[in-house]
């Protein structure tokens, strides 16, 4: 894996320019400092793996060193420290970029072919199984 | 003696192939109509949420959501002087606001000085000009990049949210959106 990053980084990097486009602005109080207290940041952390950074396509915003996901670490490490639930604040961010922006699948109208899918290829598999090999037919 | 394999017929012989194809026509409709990378934000419909920014240069005066709800329609730029499309859009942003729109101004992320100098080397079409320095604001509208352009109504409600830079032929088209959401 790292080492198709590493020969994909010439080619992706020209694309990625653009998006990479920085300021010279100090980064926001939290984004590269922790919480003091353990337990707020280990959640503040175990959320940011699953919010999506917005400009860096495919990374979440507790890998990406782009401007905008540094601003919503600090938004969220500061959420988490003011008390507030790290589904709350996720829901915030899908209220305003739509589910896009999170990692977690929530079951929905669009999604919930990703779940019976897997269901139903298993049946079908069964079925099949089953029709190859007679199980439960010769008797 | 008659097995499974011999019961099925003909057709499903064409099974595998078909199933190639189809997925090569998926492929093939992916590479020529790539998905938008654009996000639009979920926020369109919605009041603007509450802020207050301070001014992003001494000769404008600073930004409020409560500069939104004077009953008059604007534009709001979500903007940055180390954005190079942005100074592709100033003409552009100086075009409409000759032709009457009223444009405020948010620059994300910069330094005062940067901005100063983006500003006379492009011209300041902005009637207000806030200053974002921990992209709070833009998070909170559901922008996700710089330039973006919304449309406020006089009561606040954001009405329409345009991602990219505003190109010369799209001139009409704006200032359209904002005698929409006038009515």
């Amino acid at each position: 894996m790292l080492a198709a990053l590493m020969l994909a980084a010439p080619v992706l990097a020209p694309v990625l320019a653009p998006a990479l486009a920085d300021d010279t602005m100090p980064a926001a109080p939290y984004a590269y400092r922790q919480l003091p207290d353990p337990a707020q940041e280990a959640r503040a952390q175990a959320l940011m793996e699953t919010l999506r950074c917005l400009v860096c396509q495919s990374q979440s915003i507790a890998d990406s060193d782009a401007a905008i996901a540094g601003d919503m670490r600090s938004i969220v490490r500061q959420r988490i420290a003011a008390g507030e639930s790290p589904e709350a604040i996720r829901a915030w961010l899908v209220a305003r970029y739509g589910a896009y922006v999170s990692y977690a699948p929530t079951l929905s109208g669009l999604t919930w072919p990703l779940f019976a899918a897997p269901l139903g290829l298993l049946a079908a598999a069964a079925l099949l199984l089953r029709r190859r090999f007679g199980w439960g037919i010769r008797a | 003696m008659s097995g499974p394999a011999e019961k099925a017929p003909r057709w499903t012989l064409w099974l595998p192939l078909a199933l190639f194809v189809g997925f090569a026509a998926l492929v093939m409709i992916g590479l020529v109509h790539p998905a938008s990378q654009d996000v639009p934000s979920q926020m369109v419909g919605k009041p603007l949420p509450q802020f207050v920014l301070p001014a992003g240069v001494p000769d404008r005066p600073a930004l409020t959501s409560h500069d939104f709800v004077d009953g008059k329609p604007r534009l709001l730029n979500i903007f940055a002087s180390w954005c190079i499309p942005c100074g592709v859009e100033a003409p552009v942003l100086g075009a409409l606001a000759a032709r009457g729109a009223e444009i405020d101004g948010i620059a994300i992320r910069d330094h005062p000085a940067d901005l100063a100098g983006f500003l006379a080397q492009h011209g300041n079409p902005f009637t207000r000009l806030g200053a974002d320095d921990v992209s709070a604001v833009q998070l909170a509208i559901g922008s996700s990049g710089v330039p973006e352009t919304f449309v406020i109504d006089g009561h606040g409600i954001i009405r329409y949210q345009h991602i990219g830079e505003i190109r010369a032929e799209e001139v009409p088209f704006m200032l359209g959106k904002l005698a929409e959401a006038a009515r």
